[in-house]
């Protein structure tokens, strides 16, 4: 019940947070407001002009007084078309701009925060609140809104209109906003929960299709189709559920905000006739009262609809605040400076990280020194936290331990947008995007030369592109799946070595590839890393060879460092690791 | 076509141009129209109840204003000649009474149509997620998986709001235009003939929109399905796209193709700000002539105060009703055009389709045949003519350099693909006759994507064998060797492994495929590179426990580590298609073949 409470109150507040979007369009909105406003007063004089005409030509046998009025009500008719007009013309881009803003925002907030959001939350809750919330917002803004207003507006209006006519029959009617009040109370309370499951339901059956057609893949593979059905099935008929109760809800008040006018209008009719007869008002008074209240209903029926649509926005408004509030860790410190050029001195000191959700601490005091123009090979079974550490290198996660620096200078105090020029990575999933081949490889080069790109393709072996159908320009599959692996290996590692970084980050880049290209990738690479500090995960002793000295990670931190043959006379458990020859001797 | 200026990001591939000639247009919206029937068929019981209600609402909402006129010419002349309020009092009643049936239908209906709409649209989902799986991973790749998640969530979200608040809006409108029409002609024919001039004002405008709405709603919801599909791919590639410095060009992209959206709306949003006001114009001008002409017609004598009253009562009923059904027409354009893109989806062949009368096979042993098979992605052939025969029980390994068309074998053996000549079987059936369960039950691939489910561990590897209990999951983990880093997790096998395996290693995401498919027990296994990320350790213990895994399946092993190819029992050598050597390990490094000379290579390698 209270928590019910504290609920609404946050979700109010969260749409009352929407106000800076609404803002540039304050005059739109007033002006739209504006013109539905006087497009329903002109509406509602329209049933004052019929009493005009039964009490006054009607009545007194006059021709020439009807067209007069005649005119009057077609003008207004045709002032109360032009108005509803100008209403929807100027909300087709007053609306539609508020809800693009926000999109563009949501966007640029979700690109902003770290890998270990991303990680955390999946892609279709994320979609379900760019698209579904941000069009439950809009409608609101552009209708619910605007006629919540005005309907408001038109009950008090025709009730005065009322009381001016008969007063005792219009506090009949206005007493009928009470039972509507109530209904509107209940509604909202039962509403809010209903249409918050019925969203988070949505964003989980997008997770669900989002999965299953990533990984089409592996379920085709395993023959798993009725599995993943089975999955989605039941999601599909949760959300189902979800929303019959709404319906049903809907349902039963959507018919009381019927019923209160159509009973008024009984009481109404009862009352007025007794009156005339009593002569407390004429014929043509009871004619035009009837009109009038006839132009409640409307007001009355759809605020039901717009409660319903009101509630709605407040949830979705909920929902993109989730993602608003969500402080982002890895942003620049105050005083973090542009760096243009580095040295290329890199310096673990004391690095832990363990991730937000485990405290088990993936690593633990590590030190590392990579000098300029060094390559420095990370070593260690798998698991042993490898990836974490190059990660860290272009802060794609923070350190929670100690501090990493670059040429002498913590690198939270240099600028994100520096950092990760001068940090360049090859991930051990080459994640490419489903458009051309230039821009996956110029993701963070826009402007790179033409001789530059040819020449990091030179060194990563990938000039197979050449012979694509539209060369650099055709468009590779969802995440380069029209290639292969070792294809996609080398666009990933052209990609990194595009723009000649100062610090290479490299996992694992040469896993895919067979011998004779990989022999000849590494001769091309050899020539970057020369002057280029790298660092490098390797699991192969060929990929070894590339490296100044050899840091062996075990358990999350450095337990040896050392050149590779050092290392493999003196280490057993580098031996283990590297060789294969040393492993197979003690396996026979 | 030439990608240029903002677009060239994009790239160029040989489909998706959307433009739609007229033919083609008719084309689409009767294929939607067909769908939309199939969904609502099975329904047609309840539809007709809902008709039924409708109908007594209509009915009792009709009522309230020839109540009202009943109430004025006979009640209250009845009670000014002093027969007291008897007849208004019955008048009133009735009145309470439809007031009661009015909201009591109107309640009955709105539950009955709100379960018909959600069962429409859980069906619609299901057969579309369905024939989306059902697609074949080429499909996919070009289709892309935002454009998936585009048409079953914003697509069927358009239809939702149709069913939602349309059907009513419609039937009711329809029905109250209708009636009304009728009353107003009984009430007096001069009156109601005036009327129905606007009529044909009505259709044109009707028409008119009709035509310009479908291109435009069209419009929108293609400009959706890209904006999704940047959404997904791009935070879906986060990693890349903060550790480049992508975000700022992804903004503008973002921001163009959200404009691009956005603009689609307006344009509709604008055709309906023409079309809804249009409407209501008809209506207006329709009220005014009426009540100057109904004027004349009293003071002629020609018909009651009542009757005006009466009539101008439901001329309101008759053009407000116009009104709602503007918006049906609106809502139902926008669904229809996303009836026209699901229908597209569901009218899409499988290329690799299920035979319609399967031969069984239960339990596969494992032999495969590739007869004559020629292959070709588009224009360019990958294998022009292929033969190759593997006995139940072989570990045969593939080798050759990147294009040989090793990855297409295993494709093809996987059927992931149908050859264009020539057949490939199991245990002498044609793939193309086995029902999916068989099939996949025999053959199953391990990749490098290696992809896993927002999951725990244990789920990920119960997905080879979704019936095999915790015993059997953690024995296949141990089998594979992953037991020992699993164990070491946080929650064990209960660890979450978030979104696409992001918490574990490249390594270990493939070890864990690898427990998967030994779980699965299949009499085929097709392993494509699937051992490349593994460090030499636990490629090591992969290996180890290969050698007991493959010794009673067939094996079809591609690999660049050689270390994995030397447990083969046979080797094929694979040349621009082609099997230029074929033997034992042995056999072609003392051949002197390419083969050897492979060999040499990797083994100077393991300095």
């Amino acid at each position: 019940m209270s928590t019910g409470r504290l609920r609404r109150r946050s979700s109010l507040h969260s749409l009352w947070r929407i106000r800076s979007y609404v803002r540039p369009y304050a005059h739109q909105m007033l002006l739209m407001t504006a013109a539905a406003g006087i497009a329903v007063g002109a509406s509602i004089v329209v049933p004052l002009i019929t009493r005009s005409v039964v009490d006054g030509p009607i009545s007194h046998g006059d021709r020439s007084g009807l067209v007069p009025l005649g005119l009057l009500a077609l003008a207004l008719g045709v002032l109360e078309a032009g108005l509803v007009f100008v209403r929807r013309w100027v909300q087709s881009y007053a609306a539609l701009g508020m809800e693009t803003a926000l999109r563009d925002d949501l966007y640029a907030k979700l690109q902003g925060l770290p890998v270990a959001f991303h990680d955390k939350w999946q892609t279709g809750q994320l979609l379900s609140r760019a698209t579904t919330d941000l069009s439950t917002i809009r409608r609101f803004l552009s209708f619910g809104l605007v006629f919540l207003i005005i309907n408001i507006a038109t009950f008090v209006t025709v009730i005065a209109l009322l009381v001016h006519l008969y007063a005792p029959l219009a506090v009949l009617v206005a007493a009928a906003a009470v039972p509507l009040f109530l209904i509107s109370r209940n509604l909202s309370k039962a509403y809010l929960d209903t249409s918050r499951r019925v969203q988070d339901q949505q964003g989980d059956l997008a997770t669900l299709v989002e999965e299953s057609a990533v990984g089409v893949r592996v379920i085709r593979s395993f023959g798993r189709r009725d599995h993943v059905g089975h999955q989605f099935r039941s999601g599909a008929r949760t959300l189902h559920d979800s929303a019959v109760d709404k319906a049903t809800l809907v349902a039963r008040f959507w018919s009381l905000f019927d019923l209160v006018p159509s009973v008024t209008l009984g009481g109404v009719l009862l009352l007025g006739s007794l009156a005339v007869t009593e002569d407390a008002m004429s014929l043509g008074d009871l004619v035009a009262f009837v009109s009038l209240m006839l132009m409640l209903v409307w007001p009355i029926e759809s605020l039901g609809w717009i409660l319903a649509n009101a509630q709605e926005a407040m949830t979705a408004a909920d929902r993109v605040y989730d993602v608003f509030d969500t402080e982002s860790e890895i942003v620049d410190r105050p005083g973090a400076v542009d760096v243009g050029a580095a040295e290329g001195h890199l310096r673990f000191e004391g690095v832990g990280f363990s991730y937000a959700s485990s405290s088990h601490p993936v690593l633990r005091r590590v030190d590392l020194e990579v000098r300029p123009g060094e390559t420095l090979a990370i070593v260690g079974v798998t698991g042993s936290g490898k990836t974490t550490l190059t990660s860290l290198v272009p802060r794609l996660y923070d350190v929670t331990a100690g501090r990493i620096t670059l040429d002498g200078r913590d690198i939270r105090d240099i600028r994100l947008t520096s950092l990760r020029r001068l940090v360049s990575s090859a991930f051990e999933d080459a994640t490419l995007f489903s458009s051309s081949v230039r821009d996956n490889l110029t993701l963070g080069h826009s402007d790179a030369s033409e001789d530059e790109v040819s020449e990091a393709l030179e060194i990563a072996q990938a000039t197979f592109v050449h012979d694509l159908p539209w060369g650099l320009d055709t468009r590779i599959g969802e995440q380069g799946l029209s290639l292969s692996g070792g294809q996609r290996q080398r666009l990933a590692l052209a990609r990194a070595v595009l723009g000649r970084p100062s610090v290479l980050v490299l996992d694992d880049p040469l896993s895919a590839l067979d011998v004779h290209t990989e022999s000849l990738v590494e001769e091309a690479l050899r020539r970057v890393l020369s002057r280029t500090t790298a660092l490098l995960v390797v699991h192969r002793p060929s990929t070894v060879a590339l490296a100044d000295r050899v840091a062996l990670l075990e358990h999350g931190t450095i337990t040896a460092v050392g050149t590779h043959s050092e290392l493999m006379e003196t280490l057993p458990s580098y031996r283990a690791v590297l060789s294969q020859h040393a492993e197979e001797v003690t396996a026979r | 076509m030439t990608a240029s200026g903002l677009d060239a990001w994009r790239g160029v591939a040989a489909e998706g141009n959307e433009e739609l000639t007229g033919q083609a247009t008719i084309r689409l919206q009767r294929r939607s129209r067909r769908l939309l029937g199939s969904l609502l068929r099975p329904h047609h019981r309840t539809l007709w109840f809902a008709v039924v209600l409708l109908l007594l609402q209509n009915a009792a909402a009709m009522s309230g204003p020839y109540l009202v006129k009943v109430g004025i010419d006979r009640g209250i002349p009845a009670i000014d000649k002093g027969d007291g309020p008897t007849v208004l009092v019955v008048v009133t009643a009735a009145f309470l009474v439809a007031a009661v049936m009015e909201y009591l239908t109107k309640r009955a209906f709105l539950v009955t149509s709100g379960r018909v709409g959600q069962a429409v649209l859980y069906d619609l989902r299901t057969r579309v997620y369905d024939k989306f799986q059902r697609l074949s991973p080429a499909f996919h790749e070009r289709y892309t998986s935002g454009r998936v998640i585009s048409r079953l969530t914003s697509d069927v979200d358009a239809l939702g709001e149709l069913l939602d608040g349309g059907i009513d809006d419609l039937v009711l409108a329809a029905l109250s235009v209708g009636s009304v029409g009728v009353i107003l002609l009984f009430l007096d024919l001069p009156m109601g003939l005036v009327t129905l001039l606007s009529f044909p004002l009505l259709l044109l405008l009707s028409r008119w929109f009709r035509r310009n709405s479908a291109i435009a709603y069209r419009r929108t919801r293609e400009s959706v399905a890209l904006v999704i599909v940047h959404f997904v791919e791009s935070l879906g590639g986060i990693r890349a796209v903060q550790a480049f410095r992508r975000e700022p060009r992804n903004q503008e992209i973002f921001a163009a193709l959200n404009n691009d959206y956005r603009r689609a709306n307006e344009r509709a949003f604008k055709l309906i700000a023409i079309f809804a006001p249009g409407i209501k114009l008809i209506g207006n001008v329709t009220v005014a002539v009426v009540l100057v002409y109904g004027g004349y017609r009293v003071l002629g004598g020609h018909t009651e105060v009542g009757v005006l009253a009466a009539f101008l009562l439901y001329l309101r009923r008759f053009f407000e009703p116009m009104q709602e059904l503007s918006m049906f027409y609106n809502s139902l354009q926008s669904a229809s055009a996303a009836l026209e893109k699901l229908s597209g989806v569901l009218e899409e062949t499988p290329t690799v389709a299920e035979p319609h009368e399967p031969v069984p096979l239960p339990h596969a042993t494992g032999r495969v045949d590739l007869d004559n098979v020629r292959f070709a992605y588009r224009e360019a052939i990958v294998l022009p003519g292929l033969d190759l025969h593997v006995p139940a029980g072989q570990t045969v390994a593939l080798v050759g350099a990147t294009g040989a068309g090793k990855s297409t074998v295993a494709r093809l053996v996987a059927r992931f693909y149908d050859p264009l000549e020539g057949s490939v079987r199991l245990d002498g059936i044609d793939m193309r006759d086995l029902a999916e369960k068989d099939l996949r039950r025999g053959v199953v691939m391990v990749t490098q994507e290696n992809f896993l489910f927002s999951d725990t561990v244990a789920e990920n590897i119960r997905f080879g064998r979704p019936e095999a209990s915790d015993d059997d999951v953690e024995a296949a983990a141990r089998a594979i060797g992953a037991h020992e880093f699993i164990a070491a997790l946080p929650d064990g096998y209960d660890t979450d492994i978030g979104k696409r395996g992001g918490r574990l290693s490249a390594g270990q995401r493939q070890l864990v495929a690898f427990a998967r498919a030994f779980l699965g027990d299949p009499a085929v296994l097709i392993l494509d590179e699937a051992t490349s990320s593994l460090d030499i350790p636990s490629e090591r213990l992969v290996q180890r426990a290969l050698r007991t895994i493959l010794a009673d399946r067939t094996a079809l092993i591609i690999a660049h580590r050689l270390s994995t190819v030397e447990i083969a029992d046979r080797v094929l050598v694979l040349e621009q298609g082609r099997i230029v050597e074929d033997g034992s390990p042995a056999e072609l490094v003392s051949g002197g073949g390419d083969y050897a000379g492979l060999h040499q290579a990797w083994a100077d390698s393991l300095v």
